[in-house]
């Protein structure tokens, strides 16, 4: 573009080009966002690590070396190579600990997701769809479990479940339903008075067809958001129902129930507490990430 | 405004129900009735048994047993609890003080770190002073918090020494609880030190239960002021000739509240959430390390109380935002 | 000497798609008491010019000018402080949308008692009188009343008329509105754009209108400028516009006036948009949309050419060699 006022002439190329496919163009603004690329990179290193535990385990991670406890880190005096990361009270390998908790974290979180999003979907599905007294009755249903911090009622439920590993994600699903079922509650409600849901309905669409073919799809990108942010509260607050004694029970690996029941060596060997809150932590940061950068990728409010 | 309020207040009224009828359900879906849950494992004779659940209308068909319950609950009988025999509704009340001392503290730190940082951010969009707030608040946001606090004792109290680990005050201080509040009772006591001590006692756990609030209002902050900035009033105030400061800290900061100030109400439920978390880390006498101390003694009665009470409180505080909202913004307020 | 003085103002923002020049080389000069009104189409550069007077353009804009004075001072060499001393006092404006250049969460009287207070000085029972007092200048009915009401308690109307108060509350000696009747119902544009010219006339002060309405420009305005693509493309007297307009662009827009249309079936319009960003034609920037564009107006992109009335860019102005052919 020319800075002259009085120019000569000049010449502008004019470019036209075909609006790009939704995956390239969702590409595009993803890849602009350096912290969602983190925290995929992570996450697909998570998932690497889970899958391929069992090969990649130094050791077993239930296996008590009892010639070696609380042996720390290779970088601290006195740590070796073969317990890279130190070993825990009973002498079992830290690493193989944790690699294993990751595939029990990336299993709660998978677990709890489906579970809740399935439930939620559902009730926010024939909340929208149906309104009147379903609408009022779910809803009201899911403003009573909000009532409780969430923490609590996880607790509540664990409690009437007794602990466990698997009931501790079942009663993490259970709190994270209303955040699902409100949200397909607000985006069917805003996708049914669209005139193409109104001409299909005219055409003669029965409902099902009219939810699953027609509203659902077009409310994905809220919920998809959802749901990589419910992985970080799900491992979250299972870490915290295990740290608690309510979650999965010694001797699982799970990063939670590991901190708890290393509290006492505290002082004494630092990294038996370090390193199972640096795996939640940089799991949890790793999936927010990424959910910040699909919400900025996926909503068009957004994008330029 | 009278219209407002009671429209709001109205709507609590089914919640409330529900969670009654939720915290009715808990005692009777934990395994075995609430009988054998008070008698333990120590066994009673079938007869005494059909006695005891007579006395207690368990014989009684469910609409009854809950209409009971209501009118108890709402006559301030929570039951006793099977541990201590004390009426649930006292243990919690003698607890609660702790707690709300704690939230708030938390609060106070989360909200003046928190706005300011969201406020600055906002200013000074894509600094690194921006990038650095928003990173460190999603850190902060995602963070186990039962690790954060571990990892504070491990540097500030055991490093460093100038924290305690545990509890309100020193056992070398005696204070007649007057408020409960250990803060207020440790100054009117006058006691040379108490008040300082517990301060200390109170500041690394406020800083752990508000991390993620801090976060959340850094964010929450960052974005309304991203938002407000935006819009045509900033613009009129700019061509008044006002200063940059009352332009952004009345006429944006203003605007942006009423948001944010929701989000502080909703971080509520987090905090009483969290303090379970961070009550049991820190051995601070309050409701949530109570309420877990109450599933690992099987105390069935008094965690039932405790949902109660909790429910209520958020519900209350939820209600309390509700109407804020309604003062903070004009066009809520005069509209019917 | 004019009271506002710029010469070669330019503003450009820089994107990620390159360079932008929303304002490109103007020259505007306002005497005390005056009333120019600039016009053309939505994105020819109107308001940018105006938020560039005021100071206002945010912080990626860039703003260069040869000259920028205003009653003598070099704008460019205040302050920030010292430009809000003037800003907002001796060059106030009125903005397009009344509904939401007023802050929803404070009373309209708060808002304009703010301006006083920052300026003035004034305070307690001095700034009531003063703002009750400027409430009634501007035509507001039961000034004491509307002190504490909210902006979206009144009418867009009410609005526009607080907007102005806020304005003229500390005399200023230069007002632009822009586009002050806009966003308004038809009825009320008139009794806006009266109030205007009558506070204009009383308090003898500088009036900048911008509009892309020709007609109120016609009824208002001593000097015309028109702006298109961020260009002044012509300037005169606002007679001599209406009666010998000489670029193509000003032609078009007397044009489709309804009143100059009588007798015709269809009003007539201008096809095409103002260019944006990317789109800049090559040589007169109105070429693709010019009836009378030929090769030159092609190739070429012209300047300012100086006749007897005033200015055009154009190699071959309506009037055709009225004057005698340009260079």
């Amino acid at each position: 573009m020319t800075m002259d006022v009085q120019s000569n002439a000049v010449i502008e190329p004019i470019t036209t080009s075909a609006p790009p496919h939704p995956l390239v163009e969702f590409w595009y603004h993803f890849r602009q966002n350096t912290g969602a690329v983190i925290g995929l990179v992570v996450i697909v290193a998570l998932v690497f690590l889970a899958v391929f535990a069992d090969f990649l385990m130094p050791h077993s991670p239930l296996e008590q070396y009892r010639d070696a406890i609380l042996v720390p880190p290779v970088w601290h005096e006195g740590g070796s190579w073969t317990f890279v990361l130190g070993t825990d009270d009973i002498g079992r390998d830290m690493l193989s600990r944790l690699m294993h908790g990751a595939r029990l974290s990336l299993l709660i979180g998978a677990i709890v997701v489906t579970l809740s999003l399935a439930v939620g979907l559902a009730l926010g599905m024939a909340s929208g769809f149906f309104g009147g007294v379903v609408d009022i009755t779910i809803m009201r249903l899911m403003d009573i479990v909000l009532a409780l911090p969430s923490l609590l009622l996880a607790i509540v439920v664990a409690a009437i479940l007794g602990p466990g590993l698997f009931n501790a994600m079942l009663s993490v699903s259970v709190v994270v339903v209303p955040h699902y079922a409100r949200l397909t509650r607000a985006a069917v409600m805003a996708e049914m008075s669209k005139d193409y849901v109104i001409a299909s309905r005219v055409a003669g669409a029965g409902p099902l067809r009219l939810m699953l073919v027609n509203v659902l799809p077009n409310c994905m990108a809220p919920l998809i958001v959802q749901a990589t942010l419910g992985f970080s509260t799900a491992i979250l607050d299972a870490a915290a129902l295990g740290f608690l004694g309510l979650g999965a029970q010694p001797p699982t690996p799970e990063w939670g129930t590991m901190l708890a029941s290393s509290l006492q060596f505290l002082q004494r060997a630092s990294w038996v507490v370090t390193w199972p809150g640096v795996a939640i932590l940089i799991t949890v940061l790793a999936f927010n990430l990424l959910g910040d950068g699909l919400r900025d990728a996926l909503d068009p409010k957004l994008k330029r | 405004m009278l219209r407002f309020i009671l429209t709001r207040a109205s709507l609590v009224i089914p919640t409330f129900l529900g969670v009654t009828f939720l915290s009715f359900l808990l005692i009777r879906l934990v395994p075995g009735d609430p009988i054998e849950v008070r008698v333990g494992e120590r066994g009673i004779p079938p007869e005494r048994l059909a006695q005891l659940r007579h006395e207690m209308g368990l014989d009684q068909p469910m609409w009854k047993q809950f209409a009971d319950y209501i009118g108890n609950v709402l006559s301030g009988d929570l039951g006793t609890s099977i541990v201590t025999q004390n009426p649930v509704l006292d243990e919690f009340f003698t607890l609660f003080p702790a707690t709300v001392e704690l939230g708030l503290a938390a609060m106070v730190f989360a909200v003046l770190a928190g706005l300011p940082a969201g406020i600055i951010a906002a200013v000074k969009r894509g600094s690194w002073f921006d990038h650095g707030v928003m990173g460190l608040s999603l850190t902060g946001y995602s963070m186990p918090i039962f690790w954060w606090g571990l990892l504070l004792i491990l540097f500030f109290s055991v490093q460093l020494g100038l924290t305690p680990v545990s509890g309100r005050l020193d056992l070398l201080y005696y204070v007649e609880p007057v408020t409960g509040f250990m803060l207020v009772d440790t100054w009117l006591s006058g006691e040379k030190g108490a008040f300082a001590s517990a301060l200390r006692h109170l500041v690394l756990p406020a800083i752990v239960l508000g991390t993620i609030p801090l976060a959340v209002i850094a964010r929450m902050t960052r974005s309304a002021m991203l938002e407000v900035l935006g819009e045509d009033y900033i613009r009129t105030g700019r061509a008044k000739g006002l200063s940059e400061g009352r332009v952004i800290g009345l006429h944006a900061l203003r605007n942006a509240l009423i948001p944010v100030v929701t989000v502080i109400g909703l971080q509520v439920g987090t905090l009483l959430g969290g303090a379970i978390l961070t009550e049991t880390i820190f051995s601070w006498p309050g409701v949530g390390k109570w309420l877990v101390e109450s599933i690992n003694r099987r105390d069935y009665p008094a965690l039932q109380g405790g949902v109660l009470l909790i429910a209520t409180t958020v519900m209350t505080v939820n209600l309390l935002v509700d109407l804020l909202y309604g003062v903070l913004n004009p066009r809520i307020r005069h509209a019917r | 000497m004019p009271l506002l003085d710029i010469q070669n103002l330019s503003v450009e923002f820089t994107t990620r798609a390159g360079t932008f020049r929303a304002v490109d080389g103007i020259d505007l000069a306002v005497d005390e008491g005056e009333v120019v009104g600039i016009v053309g189409e939505s994105g020819s550069g109107k308001s940018v010019t105006s938020l560039a007077v005021m100071g206002l353009i945010p912080s990626p804009g860039r703003v260069v000018a040869d000259r920028l004075s205003f009653a003598g001072r070099d704008l460019r060499a205040l302050s920030a402080s010292q430009r809000r001393k003037i800003t907002g006092k001796d060059v106030a404006m009125v903005f397009q949308e009344p509904m939401t250049s007023l802050n929803p969460c404070f009373t309209v009287g708060f808002q304009i008692m703010e301006t006083l207070k920052v300026h003035e000085g004034l305070s307690g029972k001095a700034l009531k009188r003063r703002t009750i007092e400027l409430l009634e200048q501007v035509g507001i009915p039961a000034p004491e009343s509307r002190l504490s009401a909210f902006p979206h308690q009144l009418s867009g109307g009410m609005n526009q008329r607080v907007m102005i108060a806020i304005a003229i509350a500390c005399n200023p000696r230069l007002l632009i509105a822009d586009e002050p009747t806009t966003a308004l119902d038809v009825t009320i544009q008139k009794q806006i754009i009266d109030l205007l010219v009558q506070l204009q006339k009383d308090r003898g002060m500088a009036l900048i209108l911008i509009t892309h309405d020709m007609g109120v420009v016609a009824e208002t305005a001593h000097r015309v400028i028109v702006m298109y693509a961020g260009q002044k493309v012509e300037e005169r007297r606002a007679r001599d516009l209406f009666e010998r307009p000489q670029h193509p662009y000003t032609g078009a827009l007397l044009d489709a006036l309804p009143e100059r249309a009588l007798g015709k079936r269809r009003l007539p319009t201008i096809p095409g948009v103002v260019p944006g960003i990317g789109d800049r034609p090559r040589g007169c920037l109105f070429n693709p949309r010019c009836r009378f564009a030929r090769q030159d107006c092609l190739d070429l992109r012209p300047p300012l050419f100086p006749d007897p009335e005033g200015q055009a860019r154009c190699y071959y102005p309506l009037g055709g060699d009225m004057w005698g052919a340009p260079e």
